[in-house]
């Protein structure tokens, strides 16, 4: 059983192609491997193209060109019913004219499985959300996030291998959110299921995944760990996309290895990382994220490059200091602090001088 | 809700005005119907309430009018045949008139409009002419299937009315079940699909329990329309397909007997039993959908 690195992939789309009405392309191109107990996350805009996945890996949509594999088959000739993949909706989706038990009992009757193996598989799924009491209830009865529990314990519940969210926690309030995001990602690694989330919230995305796919305009733009995607942003949609992000428009003047100078356009120099930019004389978006920008100049390298900055306004948020700032005529550009007790707190119209590490300022495609 | 203190003369002149105008639909509504009830139990053979009516002597009412259709075989013809012909035709254009309605509530249909306007036609043009295209045409159909198919004429006979009544239900069918499935979710369907249901099985315990509302109402629609026909079976039917209400027509007009006012209280409260019965299912189905409080 030698199995190579593709053999193991256990959702897999190939050249996949969407289009709705046979000109503009939804989808262009998709390549991605899924390896079996992965939690992937696709993340993107609306129209961005993610659903549209989604739905062809259900079986509700067509793919125009390319295939579709799970588990090595391909699955574009497979009706959605007898695909065997769970799935939560947005809305849901739970019978309304159906008890919860019987909601729950639904796929398994489906599949022919008897009376009492199914009452005890749906005590265990209702176990898994902690619903136990609320099988003789109505959906109407139920609040939005028991609703949702009891959808996420209706996709689980015939034991499917894939499961499919399309944005499950997108109609329910903030706290409730972080409470079934926790309970979704801890039930799928216990279980060892392979995910597929599709969620417009990039919190969401970073905090629940193992690998989150950032879609664009029918592509995926990076595909990485939360970290990485963070961190090491590919492209400015990217950068822009993930997190809160300061850039500064300029000219690449400068390459070495793995470094480079970029000039701003009012002619100031800064130090950067060249990412997707290769030559001297090519238009950059140099990108920074608010708590890498240091004001403190001994943690500095003494060749750094730095900026003048004036302080526009000091916000108080608690556990940090956002302060926004004017540099290099940008009035947008923001640095986070940590509400520490050695902290200074600067007032509007101080001057400062800020700088970073090269490492941390990516010089991306304009 | 009484009138506001703050109401100013013209509010409340239209207050009362409003309520004396209701007042007056409901009586031109009602009454017609409400002054047949008591002459059906007449002990003459007239349509006019005798003295000994009035004076609500007990002498002056009988239910000899309710015996006479209860015995007379003329009338027990027609309610075996009103009773053949509603419900079959009621089942044919429920099953027709939901698919129907199913079949265009989808997105990717082309000439949505037009096929819904065709199939709501035998509402809105005028019985009288549609029975006479009906009449032409049923004849051909009944000629072809005595003829070639060899099939009983008497049977032939009611497959014409059938046909033709459950024409007339489609459309009460098609319009009641598209108003209710404007409120359904789709992705029911799909979460059933997902769940491994095929389509039929989707489509059995998944659409039609929470669609069934308007599938009742359409069917008593069509039942009532089929029950109260008079003017199609007359060109399509013949004398042994004589319906109930096709016999008070004759009676109206031959013997001008009270009888017809016995059946005709007799189907007022067979009407009232049927809506009633189908109110009360509908409620039920509504708080099964969740749709007011149980």
């Amino acid at each position: 059983m030698a199995n190579t690195a593709t053999d193991q992939a256990f959702v897999e789309f190939e050249r996949v192609q969407k289009s709705y009405d046979g000109e503009t392309l939804v989808v262009k191109d998709l390549n991605l491997s899924m390896p079996k107990g992965e939690f992937l996350t696709m993340l993107g805009p609306s129209g961005s193209g993610k659903t549209t996945c989604l739905m062809m890996l259900a079986g509700f949509e067509t793919a125009t060109h390319g295939e579709i594999k799970l588990d090595g088959q391909p699955i574009n000739n497979i009706p959605p019913h007898k695909r065997g993949i769970g799935m939560v909706f947005q809305n849901y989706a739970l019978f309304p004219h159906m008890t919860v038990a019987e909601n729950l009992s639904f796929p398994l009757e489906v599949r022919k499985i008897g009376k009492s193996e199914r009452e005890e598989k749906i005590m265990r799924a209702l176990g898994m959300v902690q619903m136990q009491d609320f099988g003789g209830r109505r959906p109407a009865q139920l609040s939005g996030g028991q609703q949702q529990r009891i959808a996420l314990a209706r996709a689980l519940v015939f034991e499917p291998e894939l499961v499919l969210m399309d944005e499950p926690l997108g109609a329910l309030d903030k706290q409730l959110r972080e409470t079934l995001q926790f309970e979704i990602t801890r039930l799928a690694h216990n279980l060892g299921i392979t995910t597929v989330y599709v969620t417009h919230d990039q919190t969401e995305a970073l905090t629940m995944s193992d690998r989150v796919a950032v879609f664009d305009d029918g592509r995926i733009q990076q595909l990485a760990p939360p970290d990485q995607l963070y961190e090491e942003p590919e492209n400015s949609f990217v950068a822009q996309f993930i997190g809160e992000n300061n850039t500064l428009m300029g000219t690449i003047s400068k390459i070495t290895g793995d470094q480079c100078e970029v000039t701003l356009d009012d002619g100031e120099i800064i130090d950067a990382k060249p990412v997707n930019v290769s030559e001297v004389g090519q238009r950059t978006r140099v990108s920074i994220r608010p708590e890498r920008v240091e004001m403190n100049k001994e943690r500095l390298s003494p060749d750094a490059h730095t900026l003048k900055a004036e302080v526009l306004e000091f916000i108080y948020m608690g556990d940090i200091f956002r302060t926004r700032l004017r540099v290099a005529g940008n009035d947008d550009f923001v640095i986070k602090t940590r509400n520490a007790p050695d902290q200074v707190r600067l007032t509007p119209g101080t001057q400062i001088d800020i700088g970073w590490l090269p490492q941390d300022c990516r010089a991306l495609d304009a | 809700m009484g009138l506001p203190p703050y109401a100013t003369l013209g509010q409340r002149i239209w207050y009362y005005s409003f309520r004396v105008i209701c007042g007056l639909i409901f009586f031109f509504l009602v009454a017609p119907i409400v002054v047949v009830m008591p002459l059906s139990f007449n002990a003459q053979d007239f349509f006019t309430f005798t003295p000994e009516m009035l004076r609500l002597d007990p002498e002056g009412y009988s239910l000899k009018h309710y015996r006479d259709f209860f015995t007379n075989p003329q009338w027990q013809l027609a309610l075996k045949n009103s009773l053949i012909i509603a419900p079959l035709a009621t089942i044919i254009s429920v099953s027709l008139g939901t698919l129907a309605a199913i079949g265009l509530s989808q997105s990717h249909v082309p000439f949505k409009g037009a096929i819904m306007a065709i199939l709501i036609s035998p509402m809105i043009v005028p019985l009288i002419i549609s029975a006479t295209g009906m009449f032409f045409f049923y004849a051909q159909l009944g000629n072809w299937m005595e003829g070639t198919l060899g099939l009983d004429k008497g049977f032939v006979g009611y497959v014409k009315v059938v046909l033709a009544h459950a024409v007339l239900g489609i459309p009460f069918v098609i319009i009641t079940v598209t108003a209710t499935l404007v409120g359904f979710d789709r992705s029911l369907t799909r979460a059933a699909a997902n769940m491994g249901a095929g389509p039929v099985t989707t489509f059995f315990r998944v659409q039609m329990p929470l669609i069934l509302p308007g599938v009742i109402s359409g069917g008593l629609f069509a039942f009532i329309t089929s029950f109260d026909e008079v003017v199609v079976v007359l060109f399509v039917g013949s004398a042994s397909q004589k319906t109930l209400p096709w016999q008070m027509f004759i009676g109206l007009r031959e013997q001008i007997s009270p009888t017809i006012l016995a059946v005709a209280t007799i189907l007022v409260v067979i009407s009232i039993a049927l809506l009633t019965t189908v109110e009360l299912l509908r409620r039920r189905s509504e708080r099964l959908r969740g749709m007011s409080p149980g």
